[in-house]
């Protein structure tokens, strides 16, 4: 069986998806990446979906799922390289991912990730101040 | 059985048909639906004679009913054009068809003086002229409206895509003001020129306009709404600017939640949010260069 690679980058996991999703391709990707995240360490996560053409709820609320799993396990997930028609489609079908960041590209979703930890660990250092002046974005 | 009768039109147009292109003429003249603005006489005589010798042939071996029959082509081909030409010059539709139905009364008043003393032929032959004129008439109307209907799909789209720019206005921020009203078809091409555009530039914020919006009802907000989110699903912030006092109004009473999306007042607003947003600040330079950045 087909199966979508998960590489290590430095701190990061990187997924990219380049063939086509089925249901049963996601939920692999969703045991093999929770498994690789604890194996790893991995403080976060990048998913490729810019040669996905085709999304549809199942893969929408997978994606959802696969950043909610790794919040849980203390990693940060970014979507990367969404197409337009892609974003349309999910608009459409009403699925907003809000519990998952996204980026317009490799790079600036790494940049997204390693500001997220900056903040996360400037946060964790003073505890103490429980000011919630810092944007959410 | 029309068509053995009905070659006498035929022939009063062979023998009459200068006298009667001269009625006509006159009849299309005198009518207060003529736009003598849009045609001199010398065209629309041409017109008329090149119509009443079309119709002759046609006519030549009887009167068919059937429009679509081949003798009718011709005619029908020549008025197809005058009719399109007229649509496009702004006639109005009764102007059109006063062309063709201004014709039976010369028609007609050959006809009575041809065979005055048969009232049964007469009468068959006044029938046989209503009846095909009628249907010209209608054609021309018909021809003139979907004419009309060309001209206005076109404009509907030259409108969707003239009014529809994204604008890049840093590095990093496109601004996409957005005029007139806001329905379901325009917002897809809004949403996708914007999507590619934000690939294509690899911008981070969108600056949306809505200064132009007459009107912001829910379902223009639910557009707007999903063209945001759509932007962020991609990675890029969108910012709605431009919003007018009486918009606010409508959108607060309408119950409307934009609180999850960055809205301002104006577009120099809007510009310097994102500007702080891609990490960026204008500095005022040395007073002796005058220009700022």
């Amino acid at each position: 069986m087909e199966r979508i690679p998960i590489l290590k980058m430095g701190k990061f996991l990187l997924v990219t998806i380049q063939i086509d999703m089925h249901d049963r391709l996601a939920l692999s990707l969703q045991d093999d990446l929770t498994e690789m995240i604890v194996k790893t360490q991995a403080k976060g996560v990048l998913i490729d979906i810019s040669s996905l053409e085709i999304v549809d709820s199942f893969i929408g609320r997978m994606l959802n799922n696969i950043a909610s799993m790794s919040k849980v396990l203390d990693a940060l997930t970014v979507v990367v390289g969404m197409r337009p028609a892609v974003a349309i489609t999910m608009v459409e079908l009403g699925l907003d991912m809000k519990g998952v960041k996204t980026a317009l590209d490799m790079d600036r979703g790494i940049e997204l990730l390693e500001s997220m930890m900056d903040q996360e660990d400037s946060e964790s250092a003073q505890e103490p101040e429980s000011d919630n002046d810092s944007t959410k974005e | 059985m029309a068509k053995e009768q009905a070659s006498i039109i035929a022939d009063i147009l062979k023998k009459q048909e200068t006298e009667i292109l001269n009625r006509w003429v006159k009849e299309q003249l005198q009518s207060v639906t003529l736009r003598s603005d849009l045609m001199n006489e010398s065209e629309l005589r041409q017109q008329s004679s090149e119509f009443l010798s079309l119709f002759r042939e046609a006519t030549s071996r009887g009167v068919n009913y059937d429009l679509n029959a081949p003798e009718w082509s011709r005619v029908m081909e020549m008025l197809n054009s005058a009719s399109r030409s007229r649509a496009l010059q702004g006639y109005s539709p009764s102007e059109t068809a006063t062309f063709i139905f201004s014709l039976k009364q010369p028609l007609f008043n050959s006809l009575t003086e041809t065979i005055k003393e048969n009232t049964g032929a007469l009468s068959r032959e006044i029938w046989n002229v209503t009846v095909i004129l009628d249907k010209l008439g209608l054609y021309t109307i018909d021809v003139y409206i979907k004419s009309r209907e060309e001209i206005i799909l076109r404009q509907q789209r030259e409108m969707i895509e003239l009014s529809t720019p994204v604008v890049q206005l840093w590095n990093g921020i496109l601004a996409l003001p957005l005029i007139g009203t806001l329905d379901s078809e325009r917002t897809q091409v809004v949403m996708e020129s914007l999507l590619t555009r934000i690939v294509e530039t690899g911008s981070y914020v969108a600056i949306i306009d809505i200064t132009g919006v007459p009107t912001v009802d829910t379902l223009v907000a639910q557009h707007l709404l999903k063209t945001v989110a759509a932007a962020k699903l991609m990675g890029a912030e969108c910012i709605i600017s431009g919003i007018r006092p009486q918009i606010a109004q409508t959108i607060v009473h309408l119950g409307v939640n934009l609180a999850d999306v960055i809205t301002k007042a104006t577009m120099a607003e809007a510009l310097k949010t994102a500007l702080v947003m891609n990490g960026l600040h204008i500095v005022k330079s040395q007073p002796i260069a005058k220009k700022e950045k």
